[in-house]
C-alpha cells in the first residue's frame, strides 16, 4: 500500500477563487492510501516545496498528488522536489485544478465537486505508481548534416566551430548548393558568390569537418546520440584523393552535348565535368550516362590527358557506414515543375524561363555570360514580363501548384526586375501580382526602389495565358487595379516558380522517422519554441526544408540547429524518458503485431529460453523495446492482443483506475 | 417548471501533445465548458485503448470523448491515424450494442485550439445531455 500526500495549490486567487481548497484537501483525505493533506497559498514557491519536502520525510510518504496547475506547467518542479526528498519523481502525479477546473468554472461548488474527483483520480493513478529510473546512454560527439547548401554548410561550420567533428552528405559533385547558382542577393544586391564562396573553402579547409560529396544517405538506424548511417558514394571515376581539379579533362573530353543542369539545362558541358570554378571539393566527375568510355569502352580520352592519373573507369558505387550523435537534415528546395502549367507557354517557347533560369541568365559564370539574352535565337529583350506566383498561393488548383507562399519570389522579383532596368535601360519590365509581400528588414524600401526610381511596372492581377506569335510572345492578363484587360508584347517571360522541398526529403524523413506536413516539409517539434528540432530526438531542421526561407532566415536557422547540435553533443551521457513501453514476455506470443504499429523501429524480436513442462526448455520468440529508441506513444500496447505489453507511467491498470475514479 | 438537473458523466481522453494543451489554452483564455467534462492525459490517443471506454461505460459514464493532434500531426509521427481506424471499429461495435453514436466522439484539437476545445466539449455535453442517462452498458456490480 502506498502512503501518499495530497498538496492542494491555492495558486493566490487563480485557485482559491472559485474552488474551495480546505474543502478538498479535507475530502482527499479519506481517499484510499492517502496519510497526509495539506493546502497552501503557492505551493510551486520555495516555502510550498520546503513543505512538501518536509511530509515526504515527516510522514515517509511513497507517493505524492499535487493539485494544481497544468502538469505542463510544474509538473517537472515538483518531481524535482520529490527527488530532492528522496522519492522518486515518477511517483509524482499533478491533479490540473487550474486550467481544467477554476479557471474554467464560475460556481465555487461545481469546482470545488469536480477538483475532488481530479484529486482523486490523480491518488487513484499514484496508488499504481511503480519507481521509474531513465535509462542512460552515451553520445557519440559527431554530427552528420544531410545537404550541403547555404543551410548545411553554415550548420557544419557552427558545429565544428564549437570543436565537435561534422560530416556533410551532398548529393551533387560540390556543395553549394542553390546559392551558388544565384547571381545577386536581395535586398542588398551582394554577390551572391562572392559571399559564398569563402564558406564552402572554410568548409574545405576545416579540420573538423568532411565532404562527402556525390553522395546519399541511404540508411539511418538507431536513435539519439547514437545513430548508425550508412553513407552511398557514387562512383564518379575520378580518385578525389588524386585529382588535382586542373580541369584538362573537361577541355578534352569529346563528348560536349551533355546538359549542364547547373545552368539548369540552358546550355552543355562535357560528359567528365566540374560543375563550376569554385566547387568543393575541386574534383571532376564522369556522367556515366553519356560518357563513352563508359557506355562503349571507346574513347578513354580524359584518362590519357590526365596527368595526375586520377581516372578510374572501374571505380563502383562505396557504401560507409558511419556513427553519429545527431543529425541535421538541410535538403533544401526546388522550384516546381513547370509541367501543369501550360498556359504560360512553358514548353512551347525557350523564351519563356524560370527565375531560376533568370538567375543564371544574368549570373556572369552563366550561359551568356551575364549579358541578358534569349534563350531562342540570343537577341536581347526589350520587353520582359515577370509572372509572380505561379503555382504559389494554389488553394483552389492544389492538384497543379501550392497552397503556400513561396515567400522569396517577391523580393527576387524585385530583384530581377530592378537588376534589369538596371543594365538595361532600354527595357520596359511588367511584374503581374497578387499581392506584394514584403515583410523583413530593408525589403519594402527595396521593392519601392524597383517601382520608384527604376520605373518597373507593377500590374496587380494574374497572367491568363501567354502564348507564341512569331518572335514574340504574347501576354494577356488583367489589370484589377485599371478594371481592364491588357495585351503585352513580350520577348521574354520569366515566372516566379512556387518552391517545393527536395524529392530526397520525403524517403530521408521515413529513414529518420521524423514527421513532414502535407508540403513534405519537415515538421518541427514545436511551431513557436521549438523551431529547429524534429519531434524526432536527435534530428534538427535547417533551411528550406522546413518551410521557404531566403537566405538570412536560412543562415540564422542553420546557426540555431547547430546550437542545439552542439548543446546534444556536449552532454557525455543521454537521461531518456522513462516512461516507455514494457513487454511482458511471459505473456508475449512473439506475434509481431506491436512492431508492425511502432513508428520508431523500437521493437525487435528475441529467442528466449522458457521452462516447458516435464523440465524441458522451450524457445520462445518474444518482444523486446529498445527504451533508448521508444518515444512512449503507447500505440503498441493498443495493438498487442495478449496484453503483454504495457506503458510504464501510463499503464493500462493506471487509466482504467482514472477511468474508474471518475465514473465513480 | 421542472428544472432538469440530471449532469451526465463525461470521460475525456487527451494527448499530452495537442489536446491536453489545447485543453489548457482553454483554460488560460478562461473558455467556460461544463464541469461533467474529466479529462485524462494520455501520450498519445493511439494509447487509448478500445477496453478503456468499454470500462467507462461499463463504470456508469454517458458519454467518452478522445481528443488528438490532427491528422498529420502527430507527435509521434502516426498515433492518430492508429486511433481514427482503432475508434471506427469501436463506435460502430458500440452502436451495435445499443450505445448510440453520439456518446463517443473522436476530435482533433491542436495545441493552439483552446476555442475548438471548448466549444467541442460544450456541444458533445449538450449531445449527451439531450440523450440522458446511459444504462445499456453500465454493470451495476460495479455500484457496490
Amino acid at each position: 500500500m502506498q502512503r501518499i500526500g495530497v498538496f492542494v495549490c491555492w495558486c493566490g486567487s487563480n485557485i482559491a477563487g472559485t474552488v474551495d481548497v480546505v474543502k478538498v484537501a479535507e475530502a482527499l483525505k479519506n481517499e484510499p492510501g492517502v496519510v497526509h493533506s495539506a493546502n497552501y497559498q503557492y505551493m510551486c514557491s520555495q516555502a510550498g516545496q520546503e513543505l512538501i519536502k518536509q511530509a515526504i520525510k515527516e510522514h515517509n510518504l511513497t507517493g505524492i498528488v499535487v493539485c494544481s496547475c497544468s502538469p505542463r506547467m510544474h509538473e517537472q518542479t515538483f518531481r524535482k522536489t520529490a527527488a530532492a526528498a528522496g522519492l522518486n519523481p515518477y511517483m509524482v502525479e499533478i491533479a490540473n485544478i487550474r486550467e481544467q477546473c477554476s479557471w474554467i468554472h464560475k460556481d465555487m461548488a461545481e469546482g470545488t465537486e469536480k477538483a475532488i474527483v481530479l484529486g482523486r483520480t490523480a491518488i487513484a493513478k499514484v496508488n499504481l505508481n511503480a519507481p521509474l529510473t531513465p535509462g542512460e546512454s552515451p553520445v557519440t560527439k559527431r554530427a552528420l548534416v544531410i545537404g550541403g547548401g547555404i543551410a548545411g554548410i553554415q550548420t557544419a561550420l557552427d558545429i565544428a566551430d564549437a570543436g565537435f567533428e561534422v560530416d556533410i552528405v551532398e548529393k551533387k559533385p560540390t556543395i553549394g548548393g542553390k546559392m551558388a547558382q544565384i547571381d545577386k542577393t536581395f535586398p542588398t544586391l551582394d554577390c551572391a558568390a562572392c559571399i559564398l564562396t569563402p564558406k564552402m573553402v572554410d568548409v574545405a579547409q576545416h579540420e573538423k569537418i568532411k565532404i562527402y560529396s556525390y553522395s546519399e544517405v541511404v540508411d539511418v538506424k538507431g536513435f539519439v546520440g547514437n545513430f548508425d548511417v550508412t553513407i552511398k558514394r557514387k562512383a564518379r571515376y575520378v580518385k578525389e584523393d588524386v585529382c588535382t581539379g586542373c580541369g584538362l579533362c573537361t577541355e578534352k573530353c569529346p563528348m560536349k552535348k551533355v546538359p549542364n543542369d547547373f545552368n539548369l539545362g540552358m546550355d552543355n558541358k562535357r560528359a567528365i565535368y566540374i560543375p563550376f570554378a569554385q566547387a568543393v571539393p575541386k574534383v571532376a566527375t564522369i556522367d556515366a550516362d553519356y560518357c563513352n568510355m563508359l557506355k562503349n569502352g571507346k574513347c578513354g580520352v580524359c584518362a590519357k590527358v590526365c596527368t595526375a592519373n586520377a581516372i578510374d573507369y572501374t571505380q563502383k558505387d562505396e557504401f560507409v557506414e558511419e556513427k553519429y550523435g545527431a543529425i541535421v537534415a538541410a535538403t533544401g528546395f526546388n522550384p516546381i515543375s513547370m509541367d501543369k502549367f501550360d498556359e504560360y507557354a512553358y514548353s512551347q517557347s525557350k523564351d519563356v524561363i524560370t527565375s531560376l533560369e533568370f538567375e543564371r541568365l544574368m549570373n556572369a559564370a552563366g550561359p551568356t555570360a551575364g549579358k541578358l539574352l534569349r534563350p531562342s535565337d540570343g537577341k536581347h529583350p526589350h520587353t520582359l514580363v515577370f509572372v509572380q506566383c505561379v503555382g504559389s498561393r494554389c488553394a483552389s488548383c492544389a492538384e497543379k501548384g501550392k497552397e503556400y507562399c513561396s515567400k522569396i519570389c517577391c523580393m527576387y522579383t524585385a530583384k530581377h526586375a530592378m537588376l534589369t532596368r538596371d543594365k538595361y535601360p532600354d527595357t520596359d519590365v511588367y511584374v503581374f501580382y497578387i499581392d506584394v509581400r514584403t515583410p523583413g528588414k530593408q525589403f519594402d524600401e527595396f521593392y519601392r526602389r524597383a517601382v520608384e526610381e527604376y520605373g518597373v511596372h507593377y500590374i496587380k492581377g494574374m497572367v491568363g495565358k501567354v502564348s507564341p506569335e512569331g518572335e514574340k510572345l504574347i501576354v494577356q492578363g488583367s489589370d484589377l487595379i485599371a478594371n481592364k484587360q491588357l495585351k503585352i508584347e513580350a520577348d521574354l517571360v520569366v515566372l516566379a516558380a512556387a518552391i517545393e522541398p527536395d524529392k530526397s526529403a520525403r524517403p530521408l524523413a521515413t529513414m529518420l522517422t521524423a514527421s513532414m506536413d502535407t508540403n513534405d516539409f519537415f515538421t518541427e517539434a514545436h511551431p513557436k519554441l521549438r523551431p529547429v528540432e524534429s519531434p524526432t530526438a536527435g534530428v534538427f531542421l535547417s533551411g528550406a526544408c522546413q518551410g521557404p526561407k531566403d537566405f538570412p532566415e536560412t543562415v540564422s536557422q542553420a546557426g540555431a540547429a547547430a546550437s542545439k547540435v552542439i548543446g546534444l553533443l556536449s552532454k557525455d551521457k543521454l537521461t531518456g524518458n522513462p516512461c516507455v513501453a514494457h513487454s511482458d514476455e511471459m505473456m508475449c506470443n512473439g506475434c509481431s503485431s506491436c512492431e508492425k504499429v511502432c513508428p520508431y523501429g523500437a521493437i525487435t524480436y528475441a529467442d528466449k529460453e522458457f521452462r516447458g513442462p516435464n523440465r524441458t526448455t522451450l524457445i520462445r520468440r518474444v518482444a523486446q523495446v529498445n527504451e533508448a529508441i521508444c518515444q512512449g506513444c503507447g500505440c503498441c500496447t493498443v495493438a498487442c492482443p495478449s496484453g503483454a505489453m504495457d506503458l510504464k507511467g501510463f499503464a493500462s491498470k493506471q487509466i482504467m483506475a482514472e477511468v474508474d475514479a471518475i465514473c465513480k | 417548471m421542472q428544472v432538469n438537473e440530471y449532469k451526465p458523466k463525461i470521460v475525456a481522453f487527451c494527448c499530452n501533445w495537442c489536446s491536453y494543451a489545447g485543453a489548457d489554452l482553454a483554460g488560460s483564455n478562461r473558455l467556460s465548458y461544463p464541469a461533467e467534462v474529466k479529462v485524462i492525459r494520455v501520450p498519445c490517443s493511439c494509447r487509448v485503448n478500445p477496453m478503456f471506454i468499454l470500462r467507462a461505460f461499463q463504470r456508469g459514464a454517458d458519454g467518452v470523448i478522445l481528443c488528438g493532434c490532427h491528422p498529420g500531426d502527430c507527435h509521434y509521427t502516426s498515433g492518430n491515424y492508429y486511433t481514427r481506424r482503432r475508434m471506427a471499429l469501436l463506435f460502430s461495435m458500440l452502436d451495435y450494442l445499443g450505445i448510440e453514436k453520439e456518446r463517443t466522439r473522436v476530435e482533433w484539437v491542436s495545441a493552439a485550439e483552446g476555442a475548438k476545445f471548448a466549444a467541442t466539449m460544450n456541444d458533445f455535453v449538450q449531445t449527451v445531455t439531450a440523450l440522458g442517462e446511459n444504462k445499456r452498458l453500465e454493470d451495476l456490480r460495479c455500484k457496490k
